[in-house]
């Protein structure tokens, strides 16, 4: 008798435990998807269509900086009176990243010499189109560029 | 030992306040028959199992979405790509849709071979097809909220072919899309429907829907009422239950493995100007109407074969909310053959037109 | 009094009315030359109707204008306004057209009356041209005005029908220039306009309508048109292409090139045929125009060449493995657009490179190299962690399915054992 009870109860429990245990298991591997995913990510509410491009006081008058949009880069300036702006860095001629020159005060490409004035229209050397121009605004200290509304 | 002591401790508090006894007289004597079509009693269960996940998965989901044209896109390539774990909500949510109405639909043709309707279930049955009706509202107005190419040009056919309806189609029209026009109107509105109305209606119709089954219990096939000597039946706590878990397990084990070897795409974001991409056609559930109204001629006689097609369906669902009331035969215990036959008929229908439309 | 003001208004208001109607009236038919040679054969009324869109006709100078007479005599005695007395000299002959047109395109005090910024010195740089200088030596075969701006419909330049508008350039060259019997007497080919069309240029002027491109006149000047010579085609070249200019310029072809009599730019990239570049031009295969000279294996230049080749490839190389990863990752719903974004910048280094060759410095090239490789490995790396990512929901996937059929499997067990204790169940 004392040899048999131990085995069915063990048989049991084991079963119990089993289902307990998958059960628990089961569980934490929702529960913890849920709850990282209810942490919200680095990037709050990064879109594609807009992006933080910098700060107010990294900027001075007659700068500029490249900053990620997306896959593409962009090229955000100020102006020599103190305006931001920003266009699509990427030259029309053969896509090489533009740079701001400040000794010219406008966007320069360096790969074949074209020009580009504060408008994003091509002045001279080979791009044959202007840059695209994107809209900016500036919230508290953040300059926040999208794309321009149609 | 000790937590089985707890638990009693405090269903002996409960009972106290709350009166249980009779939640524990339904679990002590609640029984499901058992015959060769028992199988049948899981689809009910399976499909409130995955409405849960929809439940859930859903109000994850709308923790991160946005419901604007200008960002409704955007916000669920962030989920996919920036939230953790996103990626598998989304595509849970969106497999586990699809799974729930084909479980559904399961479950209601399984009701109605069976012939579960009949008295005292009439009421069941109809709480059950509106359910159903709401199941493809759920389905129709989630599709368009990733406001992608796809969902975009499917609710626009979508709510055309709802236009068409005589009469009131105009006003239906104007009243889905929210103008003229599928635009952001429309979004905003599909969400409100999709989060707000539909659950509010679901939930009243579907506490109305289990608690008739409770109150009934489950129905047993006419022919097995007669067979000697009639099997015992098993009792749903704990017999019943336990297979409904391990069914539920696995269905969960199956929306995993989808969601992560078939993740759901995303394509890319709607562009009204853009023309219909080609060879546009609805979710399957909807396939078979969509290949029929296709299929059909211009001009039947002098009606526009549309129309004709759109009022057929609207009577056949008016027909599927009566059934109970109309198969008179059942309520004596007879087995109406023309209606089983007009019954397979419907079915071999559906899934001719759903396949004609998925393979062409 | 009130009728006599009303008398006052009615008479000021026909004289206001004649007088606009009368010149008004007066503008086109008042002139002689017109009303008269309206009535002679086709050819005259086609020279008359051409005139109406002529620029000069537009701003007020009729046919006395540029040959001289009297338009204003009327029909009566025609050839009184062909006077010679009255300035009329007729259809000037083929020699004396520039200076024809010259007699007022010369004159800044007349010109500036209509448009202060045209230039004046159109004759002048004609003199100094190819056709000029054939022209005052006695050829009538040459182009003058009137071959390219036409004679009797002339347009603006801005005007997109104008035979000079910078799109239609090459066809009003090539009109002569591309004529084989035209040209029997001259030394030069005539395949450049066949040429121009399949190049770079030609195509993207020609086909895309794109008016960045060069023209004819872009490369050769207009009035003063003249092939450049043999040192300055850099220069010609370079108004546009300046950096590869200036990298030529301090390269050791410069000096190399003048000794040897090799025209610039053109040894290696032609004139008309300006063809697209492509990374075969570079390094020592067949399509290498550096083996145009330097065929020496062991020659240093040789060697440079080679390796400039080899630095370029295995950067476009490094770069084509990232990609693939990238692309990779991105089937799979994984962000990639950081990666893609300096992805893009190694990119630029493959331009940079080919700009660079110009300079024919290894050391250059060899810098940019190396930035560029470092961008692309940066890339890779984050490509592999992007697929490590995926391997992971592969894992994640195996360990729940692993739980879950633990989870069934002990349910199935409870299942029979709970259905052996209530024997009820079959």
């Amino acid at each position: 008798m004392e040899e048999k009870a131990p085995k069915t109860i063990s048989r049991r429990g084991f079963i119990n435990y089993l289902v307990s245990a998958g059960g628990v298991a089961l569980w934490g591997a929702i529960i913890y998807p849920m709850v990282r995913y209810l942490i919200p990510p680095e990037v709050p509410e990064a879109t594609a269509s807009s992006v933080v491009a910098g700060n107010l006081d990294e900027l001075p008058p007659n700068s500029g900086k490249i900053f990620r949009f997306g896959d593409k880069a962009g090229i955000l300036i100020r102006t020599p009176t103190g305006e931001f702006k920003a266009f699509s860095a990427t030259c029309t001629h053969l896509s090489c990243t533009v740079q701001y020159r400040s000794d010219a005060s406008h966007i320069w490409c360096a790969c074949h010499n074209g020009h580009y004035d504060l408008n994003g229209k091509n002045i001279s050397g080979p791009p044959p189109r202007p840059l695209e121009e994107y809209s900016v605004f500036v919230k508290g200290n953040e300059i926040v560029v999208s794309k321009k509304l149609v | 030992m000790k937590t089985a002591i707890k638990l009693q401790k405090i269903y002996q508090w409960l009972d106290e306040r709350v009166d249980l006894k009779k939640f524990q007289d339904l679990a002590a004597h609640k029984t499901v028959p058992q015959h060769k079509h028992t199988i049948w009693y899981y689809l009910g269960g399976m499909t409130l199992f995955l409405f849960v996940v929809q439940v859930v998965t859903g109000i994850l989901l709308l923790l991160y979405y946005r419901p604007s044209a200008e960002q409704a896109f955007e916000s669920v390539q962030f989920i996919m790509t920036e939230v953790t774990f996103g990626w598998l909500v989304r595509s849970i949510h969106s497999w586990s849709a699809n799974l729930m109405i084909f479980t559904l639909f399961l479950h209601m043709f399984s009701v109605f071979f069976m012939k579960a309707y009949r008295k005292p279930r009439e009421l069941t049955w109809v709480s059950g097809v509106f359910l159903f009706f709401l199941a493809l509202g759920f389905g129709f107005s989630g599709y368009l909220l990733p406001w992608n190419q796809l969902a975009y040009s499917a609710t626009k056919v979508g709510t055309e072919i709802a236009g068409a309806v005589p009469l009131v189609g105009d006003f239906i029209l104007k009243f889905l899309r929210g103008g003229t026009e599928v635009s952001g109107a429309t979004l905003t509105r599909f969400y409100g429907f999709h989060v707000a109305v539909l659950p509010m209606i679901a939930t009243a119709v579907l506490l109305l829907h289990l608690f008739l089954v409770q109150k009934q219990g489950m129905s047993r096939p006419l022919e097995l009422k007669s067979a000697n000597p009639a099997p015992a039946d098993i009792p749903f706590f704990p017999n019943f239950f336990l297979r409904d878990v391990l069914g539920w397990t696995l269905a969960l084990g199956v929306l995993v493995a989808l969601a992560s070897i078939f993740p759901w795409e995303l394509g890319e974001k709607a562009d009204p100007l853009a023309p219909a991409p080609a060879g546009i056609k609805p979710e399957w559930y909807f396939l078979f109407m969509f290949q029929t109204l296709k299929f059909l001629p211009a001009k039947i006689l002098f009606f526009e074969g549309e129309i004709l097609g759109i009022l057929f369906f609207t009577v056949l669902f008016g027909i599927l909310i009566f059934v109970p009331f109309l198969d008179k035969k059942a309520n004596l215990g007879i087995s109406s053959r023309p209606l089983l036959v007009v019954g397979w008929c419907i079915v071999a229908f559906i899934i001719l037109m759903t396949l004609w439309g998925v393979l062409l | 009094m009130k009728l006599k003001k009303m008398n006052f208004f009615v008479g000021l208001g026909l004289i206001i009315f004649l007088t606009l109607y009368l010149n008004l009236k007066s503008v086109w038919s008042k002139d002689t030359c017109i009303e008269c040679h309206l009535l002679l054969d086709e050819k005259n009324v086609a020279i008359v109707e051409n005139f109406k869109k002529d620029i000069h006709f537009l701003r007020g100078i009729s046919c006395n204008g540029c040959h001289g007479g009297d338009a204003s005599l009327g029909m009566d005695d025609p050839f009184a306004s062909m006077d010679s007395q009255k300035g009329f000299v007729g259809t000037p002959d083929h020699f004396k057209i520039p200076a024809f047109c010259g007699k007022c395109h010369s004159d800044i005090e007349y010109m500036r009356k209509f448009n202060p910024k045209l230039r004046v010195d159109q004759h002048q740089l004609y003199k100094t041209s190819m056709h000029g200088k054939l022209l005052a030596g006695g050829d009538k075969n040459v182009a003058t005005c009137i071959s390219c701006h036409g004679s009797h419909g002339i347009l603006p330049i801005s005007d997109p029908n104008s035979p000079v508008f910078d799109l239609n350039v090459p066809k009003t060259c090539a009109k002569c220039h591309a004529d084989a019997s035209h040209m029997k007497n001259y030394k030069i080919p005539t395949d450049q306009f066949e040429k121009y069309s399949q190049s770079v240029h030609g195509m993207i002027l020609l086909k895309n309508r794109d008016r960045s491109a060069p023209a004819c006149n872009d490369c050769h000047g207009n009035h003063g048109a003249i092939p450049p010579g043999l040192g300055d085609i850099a220069s010609a070249c370079g108004e546009c292409h300046s950096s590869n200019r200036e990298l030529f310029n301090e390269s050791p072809h410069k000096q190399i090139f003048k000794e040897a009599g090799l025209p610039e730019c053109v040894t290696c990239h032609d004139h008309h045929l300006v063809a697209k570049t492509s990374d075969e031009m570079l390094g020592v295969g067949e399509k290498s125009v550096c083996m145009q000279c330097h065929t020496e294996p062991e020659s240093e230049p040789y060697k440079v060449a080679f390796q400039i080749k080899a630095n370029l490839d295995s950067l476009k190389n490094s770069i084509r493995q990232a990609q693939l990863l990238i692309e990779k990752a991105e089937k799979a719903g994984i962000d990639v657009g950081k990666a893609k974004f300096e992805l893009n910048l190694a990119k630029d280094d493959v331009i940079k490179i080919q700009s660079l060759i110009h300079s024919v410095s290894l050391a250059k090239v060899t810098e940019v190299t190396q930035e560029g490789i470092s961008k692309a490995t940066f890339v890779k790396q984050s490509g592999q962690r992007a697929l490590m990512d995926l391997k992971m929901r592969r894992i994640g996937l195996g360990g729940s399915a692993v739980i879950i059929l633990i989870l069934a499997f002990g349910l199935y067990l409870k299942i029979r054992e709970v259905d052996a204790r209530s024997k009820r169940v079959k």
